[in-house]
């Protein structure tokens, strides 16, 4: 079964033109004068405990959310030379966490390699995966691998119910999920003792903010359980990003400058003090150096003061680089902040 | 073609504030105590301030409240059952008045 849909068309695929969009957005400060006002700026990294490597822009699916634009017509991919030069980094620093995204990073024939020497070095490492791809019958053997390594598995699945995660994945992605689920659970992923943990990424199905994450966990825990018989560690909310395919889907529908005042709107401080661009490096598929994988999806490279090639990697001088930050950081400011590890301030009900 | 609702009159809700800044400020401090998580948990009384938007017909609340209900996590299917309860009240409020027309024509026959 193909699960890829027909590739949105990208007109807004050039970065400094989505940039400008988010400049020029009425009534939305720039960003970086909230980090100002909040006596945080420059903001400065604060050591690198994570090696966040995107493999490559390579997907099976085309979500409508996607801020790297990824798809099956996509072509970067990771040579195994730059998977090579991530490694000799990850060997000679001691950064303990490896966390690999794409694309979908099952896609990049040297995925298998990059986790098996990642894991020898003794890092954790972590695969964030559409789940889908595990279904297609070269990559399916991918799963037990990720358990013989134990690899954390983050799995994008926006919500419980199928119309919602197809209208945003594609039709037939959910089912698709959801059967790869149970494969995960089988294999002991999610099952309590067994060290090998899954968690679920949420994100909203459309122009608007992600609930509480405690709240929303608690919802998709008991439906996740009672519907399909899934069990899973966490839950993540992440707020979409107004980049790449979202932006496009922003402009189209007309909820561009709303969105953004909305995101601006909910900038809080104690958020923006734990951005998580703070404590981790981005490596493209080229090898190229980014804060985050949103810069990286908008070319926003590493400050010019800094090394900016994994192959000339230097961790003293990257870890207390100034942050680049651009109205797309509105994203991760807002509320209770999101990141790769989901909200990041907890508050709990009472 | 203008309207007495223009959505983006939506935003301009603080100006209120602006004539009497005493009981703006009175107001708002009480709005946003009722909100809070409580005996309710925010999610609850989203959908609450959703169907009641919905009884009063009050296209600003129904914007408001629409974004914010999906901001706490619920879905479409929930939203809908939220405005059917508040049709079914309007509605019920509607008919159960019926019970004065039956009185009155009862007083007013033979």
């Amino acid at each position: 079964m193909s699960l890829s849909l027909k590739a949105p068309q990208r007109p807004q695929s050039d970065s400094e033109k989505q940039l400008e969009f988010l400049r020029e957005t009425p009534g939305v400060t720039p960003i970086v004068h909230k980090f100002m006002e909040a006596g945080l700026f420059p903001l400065r990294s604060n050591g690198i405990s994570v090696m966040q490597v995107n493999m490559g822009k390579v997907c099976n699916l085309s979500c409508k959310h996607c801020h790297v634009e990824a798809g099956p017509e996509r072509t970067e991919s990771m040579s195994r030379k730059t998977v090579s030069s991530c490694l000799s980094v990850l060997a000679g620093t001691g950064i303990p966490t490896l966390d690999i995204t794409g694309g979908a990073p099952e896609l990049n024939p040297n995925l298998g390699w990059l986790i098996e020497e990642a894991v020898k070095l003794g890092r954790k490492v972590m695969v964030r995966t559409n789940l889908t791809v595990l279904e297609l019958e070269e990559y399916a053997q991918l799963a037990e691998l990720y358990a013989r390594n134990k690899v954390e598995v983050v799995a994008s699945l926006p919500y419980y119910l199928g119309k919602n995660t197809d209208r945003q994945r594609g039709d037939g992605v959910f089912e698709a999920s959801i059967r790869v689920l149970r494969r995960m659970n089988e294999l002991g992923y999610g099952r309590e003792q067994s060290g090998l943990r899954i968690n679920l990424v949420y994100n909203p199905g459309g122009a608007f903010l992600p609930p509480a994450q405690h709240s929303i966990e608690t919802e998709f825990r008991r439906e996740m359980t009672r519907r399909y018989g899934i069990v899973f560690n966490k839950l993540f909310t992440l707020t979409n990003v107004p980049i790449g395919r979202f932006l496009n889907f922003l402009m189209q529908s007309g909820n561009l400058e709303d969105y953004l005042v909305r995101l601006a709107g909910a900038f809080n401080p104690a958020a923006a003090e734990l951005v998580m661009c703070r404590s981790q490096i981005s490596v493209g598929w080229d090898g190229r150096l980014y804060d985050c994988d949103f810069n990286q999806a908008l070319g926003l490279t590493c400050t010019p003061d800094v090394p900016g090639y994994i192959h000339n990697f230097d961790l003293t001088c990257l870890r207390n680089r100034p942050i680049m930050l651009d109205n797309h950081c509105y994203a991760c400011t807002a509320g209770l902040g999101s990141s790769c590890g989901g909200a990041v301030l907890e508050v709990r009900c009472k | 073609m203008s309207s007495y609702y223009n959505p983006a009159d939506l935003a301009k809700f603080p100006t209120m504030g602006e004539g009497a800044p005493e009981l703006w400020e009175k107001f708002m401090s009480y709005y946003n105590a009722v909100f809070q998580e409580g005996a309710l948990g925010a999610r609850e009384k989203a959908l609450i301030a959703l169907a009641v938007a919905h009884a009063l017909q009050c296209p600003y609340c129904i914007e408001a409240y629409t974004r914010e209900a999906l901001e706490k996590g619920s879905n479409e299917e929930q939203m809908t059952e939220a405005v059917h309860v508040a049709a079914a009240i309007r509605g019920g409020a509607a008919l159960v008045h019926g019970v004065q027309m039956k009185n009155i024509a009862g007083r007013l026959g033979f």
